[in-house]
Protein backbone atom coordinates (compact mmCIF):
# COMPACT_ATOMS: atom_id res chain seq x y z
CA UNK A 1 0.00 0.00 0.00
CA UNK A 2 1.18 3.67 -0.48
CA UNK A 3 2.39 6.01 1.77
CA UNK A 4 -0.22 7.19 4.25
CA UNK A 5 -1.11 11.18 3.21
CA UNK A 6 -2.55 11.60 6.88
CA UNK A 7 -1.71 9.86 9.42
CA UNK A 8 -2.53 9.92 13.47
CA UNK A 9 -1.63 8.05 16.28
CA UNK A 10 -2.89 8.72 19.56
CA UNK A 11 -3.80 12.09 19.07
CA UNK A 12 -5.09 13.57 21.81
CA UNK A 13 -6.16 17.77 22.30
CA UNK A 14 -7.30 19.16 25.66
CA UNK A 15 -8.66 22.47 26.38
CA UNK A 16 -8.40 23.89 29.93
CA UNK A 17 -12.10 25.82 30.57
CA UNK A 18 -12.91 27.81 33.90
CA UNK A 19 -16.10 27.42 35.12
CA UNK A 20 -18.06 29.52 37.64
CA UNK A 21 -17.75 27.33 41.05
CA UNK A 22 -15.69 24.74 39.79
CA UNK A 23 -12.81 26.86 38.69
CA UNK A 24 -10.07 25.19 35.89
CA UNK A 25 -11.34 22.19 34.67
CA UNK A 26 -9.66 19.95 31.61
CA UNK A 27 -11.72 19.04 29.12
CA UNK A 28 -10.51 16.30 26.61
CA UNK A 29 -12.24 17.22 22.72
CA UNK A 30 -10.12 14.26 21.22
CA UNK A 31 -9.08 11.36 22.90
CA UNK A 32 -5.94 9.54 21.36
CA UNK A 33 -7.97 9.22 18.05
CA UNK A 34 -5.75 6.84 15.33
CA UNK A 35 -6.46 6.80 11.68
CA UNK A 36 -4.77 6.56 8.38
CA UNK A 37 -6.07 8.60 5.06
CA UNK A 38 -4.21 7.00 1.78
CA UNK A 39 -3.77 8.89 -1.24
CA UNK A 40 -6.84 9.03 -3.31
CA UNK A 41 -9.53 8.13 -0.39
CA UNK A 42 -12.87 9.85 0.33
CA UNK A 43 -13.16 10.29 4.05
CA UNK A 44 -16.42 10.95 5.95
CA UNK A 45 -16.08 12.25 9.33
CA UNK A 46 -19.56 12.19 11.34
CA UNK A 47 -19.89 12.81 14.77
CA UNK A 48 -22.47 15.06 17.18
CA UNK A 49 -21.79 18.26 17.94
CA UNK A 50 -19.11 18.78 20.07
CA UNK A 51 -17.47 15.22 19.39
CA UNK A 52 -14.38 16.81 18.34
CA UNK A 53 -14.55 16.36 14.56
CA UNK A 54 -13.98 20.29 14.31
CA UNK A 55 -11.06 20.24 16.53
CA UNK A 56 -9.61 17.11 14.48
CA UNK A 57 -9.44 18.82 11.33
CA UNK A 58 -7.88 21.89 13.03
CA UNK A 59 -4.86 19.94 14.01
CA UNK A 60 -5.03 18.22 10.62
CA UNK A 61 -4.88 21.88 8.72
CA UNK A 62 -2.12 22.89 11.54
CA UNK A 63 -4.62 25.76 13.24
CA UNK A 64 -4.31 23.92 16.42
CA UNK A 65 -1.56 22.45 18.18
CA UNK A 66 -1.83 18.57 19.48
CA UNK A 67 -1.55 18.26 23.19
CA UNK A 68 -0.02 15.06 22.59
CA UNK A 69 0.23 12.06 20.09
CA UNK A 70 1.56 11.93 16.25
CA UNK A 71 0.05 13.92 13.37
CA UNK A 72 1.97 14.01 9.90
CA UNK A 73 -0.30 15.28 6.94
CA UNK A 74 1.97 14.87 3.41
CA UNK A 75 5.08 14.06 5.68
CA UNK A 76 5.06 17.65 7.62
CA UNK A 77 3.87 18.26 11.10
CA UNK A 78 1.13 20.42 10.74
CA UNK A 79 1.47 23.14 13.48
CA UNK A 80 4.78 23.33 13.07
CA UNK A 81 4.82 23.43 9.09
CA UNK A 82 2.02 25.35 8.68
CA UNK A 83 2.23 27.43 6.05
CA UNK A 84 4.24 25.07 4.08
CA UNK A 85 1.58 22.30 4.49
CA UNK A 86 -1.43 25.17 3.12
CA UNK A 87 0.39 24.42 -0.48
CA UNK A 88 -0.74 21.12 -0.20
CA UNK A 89 -3.92 21.26 1.09
CA UNK A 90 -7.31 23.20 0.77
CA UNK A 91 -9.70 24.07 3.15
CA UNK A 92 -13.37 25.06 3.04
CA UNK A 93 -15.08 26.16 6.29
CA UNK A 94 -18.71 25.85 5.21
CA UNK A 95 -19.73 28.62 7.29
CA UNK A 96 -17.41 31.10 6.45
CA UNK A 97 -15.68 32.57 3.24
CA UNK A 98 -12.25 32.91 2.30
CA UNK A 99 -13.52 35.68 -0.36
CA UNK A 100 -13.31 38.72 -1.01
CA UNK A 101 -16.76 40.04 -0.03
CA UNK A 102 -16.89 43.71 -1.99
CA UNK A 103 -14.90 41.90 -5.23
CA UNK A 104 -15.72 39.73 -8.16
CA UNK A 105 -14.94 36.36 -7.58
CA UNK A 106 -12.08 36.78 -10.10
CA UNK A 107 -10.00 39.31 -8.08
CA UNK A 108 -9.97 37.02 -4.86
CA UNK A 109 -8.97 33.90 -7.71
CA UNK A 110 -6.12 36.49 -8.90
CA UNK A 111 -4.86 37.23 -5.51
CA UNK A 112 -4.68 33.62 -4.50
CA UNK A 113 -2.19 32.82 -7.72
CA UNK A 114 -0.41 35.21 -6.14
CA UNK A 115 0.14 34.25 -2.58
CA UNK A 116 0.35 30.58 -3.31
CA UNK A 117 3.28 31.43 -6.18
CA UNK A 118 1.17 29.18 -8.81
CA UNK A 119 2.69 28.59 -12.14
CA UNK A 120 0.35 31.14 -14.09
CA UNK A 121 -0.56 28.46 -16.91
CA UNK A 122 -1.72 25.92 -14.63
CA UNK A 123 -3.77 28.19 -12.25
CA UNK A 124 -5.68 29.31 -15.52
CA UNK A 125 -5.90 25.86 -16.70
CA UNK A 126 -7.12 24.98 -13.29
CA UNK A 127 -9.74 28.16 -13.08
CA UNK A 128 -11.15 26.98 -17.22
CA UNK A 129 -11.79 23.44 -15.43
CA UNK A 130 -13.33 24.63 -12.21
CA UNK A 131 -15.39 26.87 -13.55
CA UNK A 132 -16.74 24.77 -16.10
CA UNK A 133 -17.22 21.68 -13.78
CA UNK A 134 -18.50 24.43 -11.11
CA UNK A 135 -20.53 26.34 -13.21
CA UNK A 136 -18.71 29.67 -12.52
CA UNK A 137 -18.57 31.19 -15.81
CA UNK A 138 -21.58 33.81 -14.78
CA UNK A 139 -20.04 34.71 -11.51
CA UNK A 140 -16.93 35.42 -12.08
CA UNK A 141 -17.72 38.85 -12.73
CA UNK A 142 -19.86 39.27 -9.82
CA UNK A 143 -19.32 40.86 -6.24
CA UNK A 144 -18.88 37.53 -3.85
CA UNK A 145 -21.60 39.82 -1.44
CA UNK A 146 -24.32 39.11 -4.82
CA UNK A 147 -23.66 35.46 -4.78
CA UNK A 148 -26.64 33.29 -3.21
CA UNK A 149 -25.14 30.80 -0.51
CA UNK A 150 -24.80 27.80 -2.99
CA UNK A 151 -22.71 29.97 -5.47
CA UNK A 152 -20.45 31.40 -3.05
CA UNK A 153 -19.76 27.80 -1.47
CA UNK A 154 -18.85 26.95 -5.47
CA UNK A 155 -16.46 30.17 -5.13
CA UNK A 156 -14.56 29.07 -1.77
CA UNK A 157 -14.18 25.20 -3.44
CA UNK A 158 -12.58 26.71 -6.21
CA UNK A 159 -10.57 28.86 -4.25
CA UNK A 160 -9.28 26.07 -2.18
CA UNK A 161 -8.57 23.70 -5.47
CA UNK A 162 -6.53 26.12 -7.53
CA UNK A 163 -3.30 25.68 -5.96
CA UNK A 164 -3.81 21.86 -7.21
CA UNK A 165 -3.78 20.51 -3.43
CA UNK A 166 -3.46 16.74 -2.42
CA UNK A 167 -6.31 17.02 0.03
CA UNK A 168 -9.24 18.78 0.27
CA UNK A 169 -11.07 19.36 3.84
CA UNK A 170 -14.68 20.68 3.91
CA UNK A 171 -16.01 21.38 7.20
CA UNK A 172 -20.20 20.92 6.52
CA UNK A 173 -19.86 21.48 2.62
CA UNK A 174 -23.83 21.25 2.46
CA UNK A 175 -24.64 23.34 5.32
CA UNK A 176 -27.49 25.60 4.19
CA UNK A 177 -27.54 24.70 0.83
CA UNK A 178 -30.99 23.54 -0.95
CA UNK A 179 -31.35 20.03 -2.51
CA UNK A 180 -30.08 20.72 -6.02
CA UNK A 181 -27.30 22.58 -4.66
CA UNK A 182 -26.01 20.00 -2.78
CA UNK A 183 -26.61 17.04 -5.48
CA UNK A 184 -24.30 19.36 -8.28
CA UNK A 185 -21.91 19.84 -4.99
CA UNK A 186 -21.64 15.73 -4.20
CA UNK A 187 -21.69 15.47 -8.10
CA UNK A 188 -18.24 17.68 -8.37
CA UNK A 189 -16.79 16.45 -5.43
CA UNK A 190 -16.68 12.49 -6.84
CA UNK A 191 -15.80 13.75 -10.34
CA UNK A 192 -12.49 15.96 -8.49
CA UNK A 193 -11.60 12.85 -6.83
CA UNK A 194 -12.05 10.56 -10.42
CA UNK A 195 -9.94 13.41 -12.40
CA UNK A 196 -7.31 14.06 -10.15
CA UNK A 197 -6.99 11.92 -7.26
CA UNK A 198 -7.71 14.34 -4.66
CA UNK A 199 -8.14 12.98 -1.59
CA UNK A 200 -11.45 14.54 0.20
CA UNK A 201 -12.02 14.92 3.58
CA UNK A 202 -15.32 15.90 5.02
CA UNK A 203 -16.91 17.04 8.39
CA UNK A 204 -20.63 16.77 7.96
CA UNK A 205 -24.19 16.60 9.90
CA UNK A 206 -25.61 14.99 6.44
CA UNK A 207 -26.03 11.71 5.90
CA UNK A 208 -26.67 11.57 2.24
CA UNK A 209 -23.10 13.32 2.00
CA UNK A 210 -21.15 10.72 3.10
CA UNK A 211 -23.80 8.42 0.97
CA UNK A 212 -23.30 10.02 -2.27
CA UNK A 213 -19.45 10.92 -1.81
CA UNK A 214 -17.20 8.76 1.05
CA UNK A 215 -16.12 5.27 0.60
CA UNK A 216 -15.39 5.64 4.09
CA UNK A 217 -16.29 6.62 7.11
CA UNK A 218 -15.43 7.35 10.68
CA UNK A 219 -17.33 7.99 13.46
CA UNK A 220 -16.26 10.57 16.48
CA UNK A 221 -17.72 10.62 19.46
CA UNK A 222 -16.64 12.14 23.30
CA UNK A 223 -13.08 12.89 21.25
CA UNK A 224 -13.28 8.58 20.39
CA UNK A 225 -13.68 6.73 17.01
CA UNK A 226 -16.76 4.44 17.36
CA UNK A 227 -16.39 3.51 13.64
CA UNK A 228 -13.92 3.51 11.33
CA UNK A 229 -14.97 2.09 8.00
CA UNK A 230 -17.18 1.28 4.68
CA UNK A 231 -20.66 2.68 5.28
CA UNK A 232 -22.00 -1.20 4.47
CA UNK A 233 -19.86 -1.87 7.91
CA UNK A 234 -21.68 0.68 9.25
CA UNK A 235 -24.77 -0.68 8.55
CA UNK A 236 -24.44 -3.94 9.53
CA UNK A 237 -23.05 -2.96 12.77
CA UNK A 238 -25.03 -3.56 16.22
CA UNK A 239 -26.84 -5.99 14.87
CA UNK A 240 -28.73 -3.92 12.55
CA UNK A 241 -31.44 -5.52 10.38
CA UNK A 242 -33.23 -4.64 6.57
CA UNK A 243 -36.84 -4.78 6.60
CA UNK A 244 -38.98 -6.42 3.66
CA UNK A 245 -42.49 -4.37 3.71
CA UNK A 246 -44.86 -7.41 2.44
CA UNK A 247 -48.23 -6.29 1.10
CA UNK A 248 -50.72 -9.20 0.94
CA UNK A 249 -53.65 -9.65 -1.27
CA UNK A 250 -55.73 -10.18 2.13
CA UNK A 251 -55.17 -9.95 5.71
CA UNK A 252 -53.42 -12.97 7.06
CA UNK A 253 -51.96 -13.53 10.00
CA UNK A 254 -48.20 -12.91 10.50
CA UNK A 255 -46.56 -14.20 7.96
CA UNK A 256 -43.71 -17.19 9.12
CA UNK A 257 -40.94 -17.92 6.74
CA UNK A 258 -37.42 -19.25 7.71
CA UNK A 259 -34.83 -16.88 8.19
CA UNK A 260 -37.24 -13.60 9.01
CA UNK A 261 -39.38 -12.79 11.39
CA UNK A 262 -42.43 -10.45 11.48
CA UNK A 263 -42.35 -7.30 13.35
CA UNK A 264 -45.20 -5.60 12.83
CA UNK A 265 -48.68 -5.93 11.14
CA UNK A 266 -51.85 -3.83 9.97
CA UNK A 267 -54.11 -4.94 8.22
CA UNK A 268 -52.75 -6.44 4.74
CA UNK A 269 -49.34 -4.84 5.13
CA UNK A 270 -46.79 -6.58 7.42
CA UNK A 271 -43.21 -5.80 7.70
CA UNK A 272 -40.49 -8.52 8.52
CA UNK A 273 -37.37 -8.23 9.56
CA UNK A 274 -34.23 -10.06 8.42
CA UNK A 275 -30.17 -9.44 9.66
CA UNK A 276 -28.60 -6.62 7.62
CA UNK A 277 -26.11 -8.88 5.89
CA UNK A 278 -28.29 -11.97 4.97
CA UNK A 279 -29.33 -12.02 1.36
CA UNK A 280 -32.72 -11.10 0.80
CA UNK A 281 -33.85 -13.46 -1.86
CA UNK A 282 -34.38 -16.68 -0.04
CA UNK A 283 -37.07 -14.79 2.49
CA UNK A 284 -38.70 -13.13 -1.07
CA UNK A 285 -38.98 -16.59 -2.51
CA UNK A 286 -40.45 -18.06 0.59
CA UNK A 287 -43.24 -15.57 1.16
CA UNK A 288 -44.14 -15.54 -2.25
CA UNK A 289 -44.64 -19.61 -2.62
CA UNK A 290 -46.89 -18.75 0.36
CA UNK A 291 -48.65 -15.66 0.41
CA UNK A 292 -50.47 -13.92 -2.50
CA UNK A 293 -48.34 -11.24 -2.86
CA UNK A 294 -49.46 -7.99 -4.11
CA UNK A 295 -46.24 -5.31 -3.97
CA UNK A 296 -42.48 -6.35 -2.13
CA UNK A 297 -40.36 -3.22 -0.96
CA UNK A 298 -36.88 -3.62 0.46
CA UNK A 299 -36.23 -1.06 3.76
CA UNK A 300 -32.22 -0.46 3.87
CA UNK A 301 -31.28 -0.27 7.76
CA UNK A 302 -32.27 3.24 9.14
CA UNK A 303 -28.22 4.73 9.06
CA UNK A 304 -29.27 7.62 11.86
CA UNK A 305 -30.73 4.77 13.37
CA UNK A 306 -27.50 3.06 13.54
CA UNK A 307 -25.52 5.72 14.84
CA UNK A 308 -27.82 7.02 17.43
CA UNK A 309 -27.00 3.86 18.99
CA UNK A 310 -23.57 4.07 18.03
CA UNK A 311 -23.59 7.37 20.19
CA UNK A 312 -25.87 5.77 22.85
CA UNK A 313 -23.57 2.99 23.19
CA UNK A 314 -20.78 4.45 25.02
CA UNK B 1 20.88 34.03 -4.55
CA UNK B 2 17.35 35.91 -5.93
CA UNK B 3 15.49 33.05 -5.13
CA UNK B 4 16.20 33.90 -1.60
CA UNK B 5 16.53 37.57 -2.36
CA UNK B 6 12.65 37.04 -3.25
CA UNK B 7 12.08 34.77 -0.29
CA UNK B 8 12.82 37.42 2.15
CA UNK B 9 10.84 40.24 -0.01
CA UNK B 10 7.92 37.71 -0.06
CA UNK B 11 6.11 38.76 3.37
CA UNK B 12 6.16 42.36 1.94
CA UNK B 13 5.22 41.79 -1.34
CA UNK B 14 2.15 39.84 -0.18
CA UNK B 15 1.23 42.17 2.15
CA UNK B 16 1.52 45.31 -0.81
CA UNK B 17 -0.99 42.97 -2.81
CA UNK B 18 -3.38 41.84 -0.21
CA UNK B 19 -3.31 45.75 0.80
CA UNK B 20 -4.20 46.95 -2.53
CA UNK B 21 -6.95 44.27 -2.54
CA UNK B 22 -8.65 45.39 0.54
CA UNK B 23 -8.09 49.53 -0.55
CA UNK B 24 -10.26 48.19 -4.22
CA UNK B 25 -12.73 46.61 -2.47
CA UNK B 26 -13.58 50.09 -0.28
CA UNK B 27 -13.67 51.77 -3.40
CA UNK B 28 -17.03 49.84 -4.26
CA UNK B 29 -18.78 52.01 -1.64
CA UNK B 30 -17.28 55.12 -2.87
CA UNK B 31 -19.30 57.66 -0.54
CA UNK B 32 -18.24 55.52 1.95
CA UNK B 33 -14.91 55.64 0.95
CA UNK B 34 -14.67 59.38 0.48
CA UNK B 35 -16.41 60.72 3.56
CA UNK B 36 -14.09 58.46 5.59
CA UNK B 37 -11.18 59.92 3.88
CA UNK B 38 -12.12 63.72 4.29
CA UNK B 39 -13.09 62.91 7.89
CA UNK B 40 -9.86 61.15 8.92
CA UNK B 41 -8.07 64.19 7.72
CA UNK B 42 -10.19 66.52 9.13
CA UNK B 43 -9.90 64.57 12.78
CA UNK B 44 -5.92 64.80 11.82
CA UNK B 45 -6.04 68.23 11.04
CA UNK B 46 -7.86 69.39 14.05
CA UNK B 47 -5.30 67.29 16.45
CA UNK B 48 -3.09 70.05 13.77
CA UNK B 49 -4.52 72.91 15.03
CA UNK B 50 -4.88 71.80 18.57
CA UNK B 51 -0.84 71.27 18.64
CA UNK B 52 -0.23 74.37 16.91
CA UNK B 53 -2.18 76.78 19.83
CA UNK B 54 -0.90 74.42 23.09
CA UNK B 55 2.75 75.31 21.20
CA UNK B 56 1.55 79.02 20.29
CA UNK B 57 0.70 79.76 23.63
CA UNK B 58 3.58 78.49 25.78
CA UNK B 59 7.45 79.39 25.41
CA UNK B 60 8.66 76.74 27.09
CA UNK B 61 8.01 73.17 28.40
CA UNK B 62 10.09 71.26 30.87
CA UNK B 63 12.84 73.85 30.02
CA UNK B 64 11.95 72.60 25.87
CA UNK B 65 11.06 75.29 23.52
CA UNK B 66 8.25 75.63 20.55
CA UNK B 67 10.28 74.14 17.71
CA UNK B 68 11.90 71.42 20.32
CA UNK B 69 8.54 69.99 21.14
CA UNK B 70 7.72 70.13 17.78
CA UNK B 71 10.84 68.01 16.96
CA UNK B 72 9.90 65.10 19.87
CA UNK B 73 5.94 65.41 18.54
CA UNK B 74 7.12 64.68 14.95
CA UNK B 75 9.66 61.68 16.33
CA UNK B 76 6.85 59.96 18.09
CA UNK B 77 4.15 61.07 16.11
CA UNK B 78 5.78 59.43 12.62
CA UNK B 79 6.71 56.57 14.93
CA UNK B 80 3.31 55.44 15.44
CA UNK B 81 2.25 56.71 12.21
CA UNK B 82 4.12 54.18 10.16
CA UNK B 83 3.33 51.48 12.86
CA UNK B 84 -0.67 52.27 12.97
CA UNK B 85 -0.67 52.14 8.99
CA UNK B 86 1.52 48.61 8.82
CA UNK B 87 0.25 47.02 11.37
CA UNK B 88 -2.33 48.85 13.20
CA UNK B 89 -5.05 46.37 12.36
CA UNK B 90 -3.68 43.54 14.66
CA UNK B 91 -5.69 45.57 17.46
CA UNK B 92 -8.47 43.84 15.69
CA UNK B 93 -7.28 39.86 16.60
CA UNK B 94 -9.44 39.41 19.11
CA UNK B 95 -12.21 40.30 16.37
CA UNK B 96 -10.90 38.00 14.13
CA UNK B 97 -10.59 35.02 16.90
CA UNK B 98 -14.09 35.64 17.18
CA UNK B 99 -15.41 35.32 13.39
CA UNK B 100 -13.13 32.71 12.79
CA UNK B 101 -11.14 34.56 10.42
CA UNK B 102 -8.17 33.84 11.92
CA UNK B 103 -8.82 30.08 11.01
CA UNK B 104 -9.31 30.96 7.36
CA UNK B 105 -6.07 33.30 7.42
CA UNK B 106 -4.10 30.09 9.12
CA UNK B 107 -4.76 27.77 6.34
CA UNK B 108 -2.72 29.84 4.21
CA UNK B 109 0.64 30.08 3.04
CA UNK B 110 1.38 34.20 3.88
CA UNK B 111 2.91 34.76 7.36
CA UNK B 112 0.04 35.14 9.57
CA UNK B 113 0.88 38.44 10.81
CA UNK B 114 1.29 39.85 7.61
CA UNK B 115 -1.98 38.69 6.74
CA UNK B 116 -3.99 40.19 9.74
CA UNK B 117 -1.67 43.06 9.79
CA UNK B 118 -2.68 43.96 6.27
CA UNK B 119 -6.93 43.16 6.73
CA UNK B 120 -8.96 45.93 5.86
CA UNK B 121 -5.59 47.87 5.19
CA UNK B 122 -6.99 51.53 4.63
CA UNK B 123 -4.87 54.08 2.91
CA UNK B 124 -6.81 56.83 4.54
CA UNK B 125 -4.25 56.11 7.58
CA UNK B 126 -1.58 58.11 5.78
CA UNK B 127 -3.50 61.23 7.17
CA UNK B 128 -1.62 60.30 10.31
CA UNK B 129 1.54 59.74 8.48
CA UNK B 130 1.67 63.29 6.86
CA UNK B 131 0.18 65.48 10.14
CA UNK B 132 3.16 64.08 11.94
CA UNK B 133 5.62 64.68 9.21
CA UNK B 134 4.32 68.38 9.18
CA UNK B 135 4.98 68.74 12.54
CA UNK B 136 8.42 67.17 12.45
CA UNK B 137 8.93 69.22 9.49
CA UNK B 138 8.50 72.44 11.78
CA UNK B 139 11.01 70.85 14.89
CA UNK B 140 13.62 70.34 12.14
CA UNK B 141 13.95 74.01 11.32
CA UNK B 142 15.78 75.29 13.97
CA UNK B 143 17.80 72.15 14.63
CA UNK B 144 21.99 73.20 14.60
CA UNK B 145 22.52 70.05 11.72
CA UNK B 146 25.54 68.55 11.35
CA UNK B 147 26.16 65.05 9.11
CA UNK B 148 25.82 62.79 12.65
CA UNK B 149 22.69 64.60 13.88
CA UNK B 150 20.82 63.83 10.45
CA UNK B 151 22.25 60.47 11.04
CA UNK B 152 20.59 60.07 14.31
CA UNK B 153 17.17 61.76 13.51
CA UNK B 154 16.83 59.12 10.10
CA UNK B 155 17.54 56.56 13.15
CA UNK B 156 15.48 57.69 15.74
CA UNK B 157 12.35 57.67 13.20
CA UNK B 158 12.89 54.29 12.06
CA UNK B 159 13.67 52.88 16.00
CA UNK B 160 10.31 54.69 16.77
CA UNK B 161 8.20 52.78 14.20
CA UNK B 162 9.80 49.69 15.31
CA UNK B 163 8.88 50.09 18.57
CA UNK B 164 5.33 51.24 17.93
CA UNK B 165 4.91 48.37 16.06
CA UNK B 166 6.90 45.98 18.61
CA UNK B 167 3.95 47.13 21.47
CA UNK B 168 0.99 47.06 18.75
CA UNK B 169 2.05 42.82 18.11
CA UNK B 170 3.32 42.23 21.53
CA UNK B 171 -0.01 44.03 23.52
CA UNK B 172 -1.79 42.17 21.11
CA UNK B 173 -0.73 39.34 21.86
CA UNK B 174 -2.41 38.97 25.02
CA UNK B 175 -6.20 38.77 22.78
CA UNK B 176 -4.88 35.01 22.05
CA UNK B 177 -5.30 34.23 26.05
CA UNK B 178 -8.52 36.79 26.26
CA UNK B 179 -9.83 37.20 23.01
CA UNK B 180 -10.63 41.18 24.04
CA UNK B 181 -9.13 43.60 25.85
CA UNK B 182 -7.65 45.29 22.76
CA UNK B 183 -7.97 48.51 25.16
CA UNK B 184 -5.20 47.61 27.47
CA UNK B 185 -2.89 47.96 24.28
CA UNK B 186 -4.34 50.95 23.54
CA UNK B 187 -2.99 52.71 27.25
CA UNK B 188 0.18 51.31 26.23
CA UNK B 189 0.63 52.07 22.37
CA UNK B 190 -1.40 55.36 22.47
CA UNK B 191 -1.08 56.38 25.97
CA UNK B 192 3.22 56.21 25.22
CA UNK B 193 2.67 58.27 22.00
CA UNK B 194 1.20 61.28 24.07
CA UNK B 195 4.20 60.65 26.63
CA UNK B 196 6.01 61.13 24.41
CA UNK B 197 5.10 63.64 22.27
CA UNK B 198 6.20 66.21 24.81
CA UNK B 199 9.91 66.48 26.66
CA UNK B 200 9.93 63.71 29.60
CA UNK B 201 11.90 66.62 31.89
CA UNK B 202 8.34 67.35 33.18
CA UNK B 203 7.82 63.99 34.61
CA UNK B 204 9.74 62.49 38.06
CA UNK B 205 13.11 61.04 37.58
CA UNK B 206 11.38 57.49 38.34
CA UNK B 207 9.04 58.06 35.57
CA UNK B 208 11.54 58.67 33.38
CA UNK B 209 13.21 55.58 34.24
CA UNK B 210 10.59 53.15 34.21
CA UNK B 211 10.32 54.61 30.11
CA UNK B 212 14.02 54.00 30.03
CA UNK B 213 14.12 50.67 31.09
CA UNK B 214 10.83 48.81 31.56
CA UNK B 215 8.78 49.78 28.61
CA UNK B 216 11.30 51.48 26.75
CA UNK B 217 9.56 53.94 24.91
CA UNK B 218 11.43 56.89 25.90
CA UNK B 219 13.74 55.96 22.97
CA UNK B 220 10.88 56.90 20.13
CA UNK B 221 11.89 60.45 20.73
CA UNK B 222 13.09 61.61 23.95
CA UNK B 223 16.91 60.48 24.37
CA UNK B 224 17.75 60.61 20.00
CA UNK B 225 16.47 64.16 20.47
CA UNK B 226 18.62 64.94 23.20
CA UNK B 227 21.31 64.36 20.81
CA UNK B 228 20.30 66.18 17.66
CA UNK B 229 18.76 68.94 19.66
CA UNK B 230 22.37 69.04 21.78
CA UNK B 231 20.32 68.86 24.33
CA UNK B 232 22.35 67.36 27.91
CA UNK B 233 20.25 64.73 29.97
CA UNK B 234 17.98 66.80 32.57
CA UNK B 235 18.10 63.83 34.84
CA UNK B 236 22.05 63.50 34.16
CA UNK B 237 21.53 59.75 33.06
CA UNK B 238 24.55 58.45 31.20
CA UNK B 239 24.83 59.87 27.37
CA UNK B 240 25.28 56.67 25.39
CA UNK B 241 21.37 56.31 26.06
CA UNK B 242 20.67 59.01 22.97
CA UNK B 243 22.31 56.11 20.41
CA UNK B 244 20.71 53.45 22.17
CA UNK B 245 17.56 53.22 20.15
CA UNK B 246 18.24 50.62 18.25
CA UNK B 247 19.04 48.46 21.01
CA UNK B 248 15.81 49.34 22.33
CA UNK B 249 13.91 48.73 19.21
CA UNK B 250 15.87 45.16 18.50
CA UNK B 251 14.84 44.10 22.21
CA UNK B 252 11.15 44.98 21.64
CA UNK B 253 10.87 43.68 17.94
CA UNK B 254 12.69 40.47 19.60
CA UNK B 255 10.11 40.42 22.92
CA UNK B 256 7.02 40.56 20.19
CA UNK B 257 8.28 38.31 18.19
CA UNK B 258 8.11 35.87 21.14
CA UNK B 259 4.78 36.95 22.53
CA UNK B 260 3.28 36.41 18.89
CA UNK B 261 4.83 32.89 18.45
CA UNK B 262 3.78 32.02 22.10
CA UNK B 263 0.29 33.06 21.34
CA UNK B 264 0.10 31.44 17.55
CA UNK B 265 0.53 27.94 19.60
CA UNK B 266 -1.72 28.88 22.71
CA UNK B 267 -4.25 29.70 19.85
CA UNK B 268 -7.56 27.30 20.53
CA UNK B 269 -9.71 28.48 18.01
CA UNK B 270 -13.64 29.09 18.66
CA UNK B 271 -16.06 26.49 18.69
CA UNK B 272 -16.52 25.29 15.09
Amino acid sequence: MTEPLVEARDLRRTFTVRTRGEGRREVVAVRDVSFAVHPGEMVGYIGPNGAGKSTTVKMLTGILVPTSGHLRVAGLEPSRHRRRLAQRIGVVFGQRTSLWWDLPLRDSFALLQKVYRTDPARHSANLDRFTELLDLGRLLDTPVRQLSLGQRMRGDIAAALLHDPDVLYLDEPTIGLDVVSKGRLREFLRTLNAERGVTLMLTTHDLQDIEAVCDRVVVIDHGTIVHDGSLEDLRTRGGSTRTLVVDLVDEAPPVDVPGATTTRVEGPRQWLSFPADASAAPVVAAVAAAYDVADLSLQEPDIEQVIRELYAGR
Amino acid sequence: MADLLARAVAPAVDFTRIGALWVRASMAYPVSFWLLAVSSFLITGLDFAGIVVILGNIDDLGGFGLHEIAFLYGASGLGIAFADLLVGRVERLGQMIRLGRLDVMMVKPVPLLVQVCADEFALRRLARVLQAGVVFGVGCWTVDWTLPRVGASVVMVVCSALIFFSLFVGLACVQFWTTDSAEVASAFTYGGNTVTSYPLSVFPSEVVKALTFVVPIAFVSWYPALFVLGRPDPFGLPSWLQHAAPVAAAVCLLAAGLAWRAGVRHYRSTGS
